[in-house]
């Protein structure tokens, strides 16, 4: 705070106690030698070492999170692709199945239509022919 | 002036200020972490808070005294942050006692000067290891800064008489270790 002329007097003088105050004197200096000896090195090269590993994991943390975003955001879309297949999928087979009942159903209902015609043609005679169809089965349990 | 000019001038200032007081506000840190890497780091933060509201400062107290109660702040969230729990007790970058006590200036003394400066030197931080955060951040502003008890007072928002009773109790821990020694 005050220049180094003032600086060794007026703080260490108002100790009476001759070993404190050679104590803290040399404490004061050493650590001032420490300092100005670390000072530049630590802006100079222990700085941008601290610097560089923080960046180093900060890049290696935002590589490992892209990443994970990306893989997550690829499995999610091969999975809602795969949802979507499995459904077009589904929808296909039972349109099929449906096409398949119908043309059974029409085939189905095709067949009772001839059996009924060939039921009713069977059994039906015309009413011009009633009389003799009758006098054929009167006489049949003659023959 | 316009707005430029003045974010230009305001930038201009700052740059004054870092580089003038950021060796003093690093030396604190040092002796307050005993960790180079710490130091630079917590300065870093200091300066870049400090930067953040330099418009707010309105020269109530001075520069120096406003940035160390920024460093005094940060090296207690620093401290009170539990998630740092785990790094504080795993962290090889600190110095111990012996490689702090080796620092002294090259002066002519003689070898056995030297070797009693170092053992004093080793004292007074095995003192600072026994006192509180405050306690410890009080002494180093006191006898490494060398800043004034009105100074200390505004740096650490403490009052006059806790700023000489926490001095007193860390300066009879000093005298307590070095008369062991004696």
């Amino acid at each position: 705070m005050r220049d180094e002329g003032n600086k060794a007097g007026e703080v260490f003088a108002e100790l009476d106690d001759p070993n404190l105050r050679d104590a803290l004197r040399d404490f004061r200096s050493s650590v001032h030698t420490w300092s100005d000896a670390t000072y530049s090195a630590a802006r100079t090269a222990q700085a941008p070492r601290a610097i560089a590993w923080r960046r180093t994991l900060a890049w290696a943390l935002s590589l490992a999170i892209s990443a994970g975003a990306l893989s997550g955001a690829v499995y999610e879309r091969h999975h809602q692709q795969m949802l979507a297949d499995q459904q077009h999928q589904r929808e296909l087979q039972l349109e099929h199945q449906q096409q398949v009942a119908a043309q059974q159903q029409h085939a189905r209902e095709s067949e009772d239509l001839l059996a009924k015609i060939d039921s009713d043609v069977a059994r039906e005679v015309p009413s011009a022919m009633e009389p003799l169809a009758q006098m054929m089965t009167d006489d049949s349990g003659v023959r | 002036m316009t707005m430029q000019a003045a974010t230009e001038l305001a930038d201009a200032e700052f740059s004054q200020v870092v580089t003038t007081h950021r060796p003093q506000i690093f030396r604190f840190l040092l002796a307050s972490t005993r960790d180079v890497d710490q130091a630079e780091t917590l300065t870093q933060e200091c300066f870049l808070k400090a930067h953040r509201n330099w418009g707010g400062f309105r020269g109530e107290s001075s520069v120096l005294t406003w940035l160390m109660r920024i460093a005094i702040n940060l090296q207690k969230d620093q401290w009170r942050n539990r998630r740092l729990q785990f790094w504080r007790t795993t962290r090889t970058n600190g110095v111990d006692v012996d490689e702090a006590s080796a620092w002294l200036p090259s002066g002519e003394s003689s070898p056995e000067q030297q070797l009693l400066a170092r053992e004093r030197v080793g004292d007074v931080w095995r003192a600072l290891e026994k006192l509180s955060g405050r306690q410890k951040s009080i002494f180093l502003l006191r006898y490494v800064e060398e800043m004034d008890i009105a100074e200390i007072v505004q740096a650490t928002g403490l009052s006059e008489g806790t700023v000489k009773a926490h001095l007193s109790r860390a300066l009879g821990r000093v005298r307590q270790q070095l008369g062991g020694r004696a």
